[in-house]
């Protein structure tokens, strides 16, 4: 990938990325996101990683983000305070760490002095006839319990998400809140 | 050609962009969408590497860390959609009844 095209994603993503935790708006964060997994999508394809870069985009994109979206309507979430209010002390020694965590990463990672070297691969590299003959041959067993993993996760989400015969909405009374205390009671979750 | 030194650093930077929305705030589903900016920026790192040692192994661990990815969207907007049904907030301040 050319460096200009690199630079220019990657601050994409950056910006993305940041956007993804600082808005207020749920559907704002959600679609931030989304430009996040697109952009690696792309990267993912300049590093010659085509099939897992289209994989990332349907799967990801085309999947777990509308799944996202569908919670978030169903749930009907408003806005929330976004990253102010409370526990700024957290907050703020959160921001530190984080910091040094990246500074620490990137130092490692940018001094490495063998990720410096470019080499040059095959031409069927990341195709899908290479990626399948790694993952059916080698990676058999570990390929078939991803299905019983997502069988499991189908069966939890199920269990979890669904409303008992005669339960009522409300089990617990929500925590004394001076606003919400005197907000009618939202529109049941279907 | 960029160097693989330089996906490595957008990945370490993506990470620790994820570590501080997990820990400023407060929406669970913000929270849960920084995890899964971690677990790219991850999977960036994942197939930067393969490319750099020309295996094909960066790549299927990738495909493997979606598909958990995946299970965990599921299982884990589940339990905020019973969260929300219980307790009608979002906000993980408000879950402290195992507080002391």
């Amino acid at each position: 990938m050319p460096q200009p095209l690199f630079a220019f994603l990657a601050a994409l993503a950056i910006i993305a990325a940041f956007g993804t935790i600082l808005q207020r708006n749920l559907i704002h964060c959600v679609l931030g996101f989304a430009l996040v997994l697109i952009d690696l999508g792309v990267l993912y394809m300049g590093l010659g990683a085509v099939t897992v870069g289209f994989l990332q985009i349907i799967v990801y994109v085309g999947a777990i983000m509308v799944l996202f979206l569908f919670v978030i309507w169903l749930l009907n979430v408003q806005a929330d305070a976004g990253v102010r209010g409370g526990g700024l002390g957290l907050k703020l020694l959160g921001a530190i760490g984080a910091a040094a965590l990246a500074a620490e990463l990137f130092t490692i990672f940018f001094n490495a002095p063998k990720l410096r070297e470019v080499r040059t691969i095959a031409p069927d590299f990341g195709s899908v006839a290479t990626l399948a003959r790694v993952l059916f041959s080698q990676y058999l067993v570990a390929f078939e319990t991803t299905s019983l993993l997502l069988l499991a996760a189908i069966v939890g989400a199920i269990a979890l998400a669904r409303r008992l015969v005669g339960q009522t909405a409300r089990i617990a009374p929500p925590a004394p809140r001076s606003a919400a205390a005197e907000t009618p009671p939202r529109r049941e979750v279907a | 050609m960029t160097p693989i030194s330089y996906y490595m650093a957008l990945s370490a930077i993506l990470f620790a962009i994820g570590v501080v929305g997990v820990l400023v705030r407060r929406n669970v589903i913000v929270m849960f969408l920084a995890i899964e900016l971690m677990l790219n920026a991850v999977n960036l790192a994942f197939v930067a590497l393969g490319r750099r040692i020309g295996s094909m192994d960066g790549q299927v661990i990738v495909f493997f860390v979606m598909t958990v990815a995946a299970a965990e969207a599921a299982v884990g907007l589940a339990i905020i959609i019973a969260m929300f049904r219980n307790r009608e907030t979002v906000d993980a301040d408000e879950l402290n009844l195992l507080r002391w």
